[in-house]
């Protein structure tokens, strides 16, 4: 008998995984806060995590396979397709939409969740090793 | 991992930072650079700011609408652009440098949008420290993983 990582670690690695691609589209809005016609972008957790349990509930979208010559496809994107734009609070003249107050509250509430998806994948990692040692 | 590109991407931005702060700098210490043509005459310089995006790194002129799907991956100073605006002429006749009318031409430098300029460089420049030390916790957090 195997341990299953993909099952024991549950959504919390890819939580873990979302939260840093999140910290790196936030920290280069940050970044071109000053540059002229710069789109702030975003992405939507609400989403990524519903694609995230639909997979992990139903499988992955795939393709039927009925004839052997047919190649296999997966349908899903992770989290990609998510990347939005956000919507400004008001216009600029150099067409920038980055707010700075806004991108640094997210990229803190963003860190703040990455600690917390951390703490829970440590006390599965936990778990794992106290039921290993069986003390 | 992506938590090691927000140290390029905020780096980049603190490079970006610095060279807008070299150029107020420059622009400051020139504000009263006179000269007796028009065309020696010193003019503001200004850093002209562009997104990078994945796999044009190096260099080159880059719009944000070649790529949608992506979110760019820091900032670059695409170029210098000398200020158009008009140049400043003054009569001092007994000025070293005066032509033959009696006039200087002082830079067309406005050391009010300057410091302006300076302050919101120096800010920015605290942000993306601020962001590369958030980057930094969350790295270290994650290798006492399973301690």
């Amino acid at each position: 008998m195997s341990i299953s990582f993909e099952n024991a670690l549950g959504i919390h690695e890819k939580a873990l995984n979302f939260r840093a691609q999140r910290a790196e589209v936030l920290a280069n809005n940050i970044t071109n806060a000053d540059t002229p016609n710069y789109k702030a972008r975003d992405l939507d957790f609400s989403k990524v995590l519903a694609a995230q349990s639909d997979k992990s509930k139903n499988g992955h979208f795939a393709l039927d396979m009925t004839n052997n010559r047919h190649i296999e496809a997966e349908g899903m994107s992770d989290g990609e397709a998510s990347l939005l734009y956000r919507t400004p609070s008001q216009p600029s003249l150099d067409q920038n939409t980055v707010d700075s107050q806004v991108e640094n509250a997210n990229y803190a509430e963003n860190a703040i969740g990455f600690q917390a998806s951390f703490t829970l994948l440590n006390s599965k990692f936990k778990g794992l090793v106290a039921a290993l040692r069986g003390e | 991992m992506s938590l090691s590109s927000v140290f390029n991407i905020a780096g980049s931005g603190m490079s970006a930072q610095n060279t807008r702060l070299n150029t107020v700098a420059s622009n400051i210490a020139n504000a009263e650079t006179v000269s007796s043509s028009m065309d020696q005459t010193y003019r503001a310089r200004h850093p002209v700011f562009a997104t990078v995006f994945q796999g044009q790194e190096s260099g080159g002129s880059s719009s944000l609408f070649e790529e949608q799907g992506q979110a760019g991956v820091g900032v670059q100073v695409s170029g210098i652009v000398e200020d158009a605006s008009n140049l400043e002429a003054r009569y001092e006749p007994n000025h070293p440098s005066a032509d033959k009318n009696g006039y200087v031409y002082y830079p067309n430098v406005n050391v009010v949008n300057e410091m302006a300029d300076m302050i919101s460089a120096s800010r920015s420049f605290q942000t993306n420290a601020e962001i590369m030390n958030t980057a930094k916790t969350m790295m270290q957090k994650v290798l006492t993983l399973g301690q």
